[in-house]
């Protein structure tokens, strides 16, 4: 991968609110994001398990905090407090 | 001898030999996930052989692939097909075929416009996709080797493609 790409991977599945969830959150502290689709059949989603251990989605991978996450609330949770007013970063 | 119709698609202005192929991004996809990519990401990385295959579940969309497999190409080079059927299809296509290679998706098919090849297909009303073409790119993306179909169906000469693969990378 080039040298350029975003430093945040968010896997999502099309059309999953709670992935949304996790975009306008990005958008909202306006942070770099590439995305990765999967398939619906939770069989089909190795590379998603393989990075957090599970198989749901949302997932990201920050590169910034060397820091793998599922669930979209915690994932909020985590953006909030490394990102929004007064977070870490 | 079988009356057989081949239909002849004509001339076209398309991307050739020693132009520069136009960059795109769309998303490709592999055996996983798709995600956005452009076509100067894979050049970056060495040279590319593109192609444009009819869409996915048509005959000579296997039949290409098939070949292009069993060729391995895909240990010499990094080899990418362009049709306009969606992430999902690509997803099915790349497993049932045992695929090792890329497929970028391009349902408006803009980017087989913008290289001069796209083709609206007889008695499928709004659909257009592009004719069946291989282009070999260097690290520039300047046109090492192209084929672009004339007549419909067409399949690539093989051992044509083969060849400019062995003379250029």
């Amino acid at each position: 991968m080039p040298a350029d790409q975003p430093s945040i991977t968010l896997y999502r599945l099309q059309a999953c609110p709670y992935c949304e969830r996790v975009v306008r959150k990005l958008q909202e502290y306006d942070l770099e994001y590439r995305s990765r689709f999967v398939e619906p059949m939770h069989s089909d989603r190795n590379v998603v398990k393989r990075i957090s251990g599970k198989r749901t989605v949302p997932a990201i991978v920050d590169e910034n905090t060397g820091l793998t996450m599922s669930e979209s609330a915690n994932i909020v949770e985590y953006l909030e407090k490394t990102y929004g007013d007064g977070g870490a970063a | 001898m079988v009356d057989f119709e081949v239909v002849d698609l004509g001339e076209t202005e398309h991307v050739d030999e020693g132009d520069t192929a136009p960059d795109f991004t769309r998303p490709l996809v592999n055996a996983e996930y798709w995600e956005d990519a452009s076509l100067s990401d894979l050049t970056d990385e060495g040279p590319v052989l593109l192609v444009f295959y009819t869409m996915d579940g048509a005959f000579p969309a296997t039949y290409v692939w098939n070949e292009i497999r069993d060729r391995g190409w895909g240990d010499r080079l990094t080899v990418v097909g362009v049709s306009i059927s969606t992430p999902y299809e690509h997803e099915t296509l790349i497993e049932e075929r045992g695929m090792d290679y890329r497929l970028f998706s391009d349902p408006s098919n803009a980017v087989a416009r913008e290289y001069g090849i796209d083709h609206d297909l007889d008695g499928m009303t709004g659909i257009s996709e592009p004719r069946p073409s291989v282009f070999l790119l260097d690290e520039d993306r300047t046109v090492e080797y192209a084929w672009v179909a004339t007549e419909w169906p067409e399949f690539p000469d093989y051992d044509e493609v083969e060849d400019a693969i062995e003379a250029n990378v």
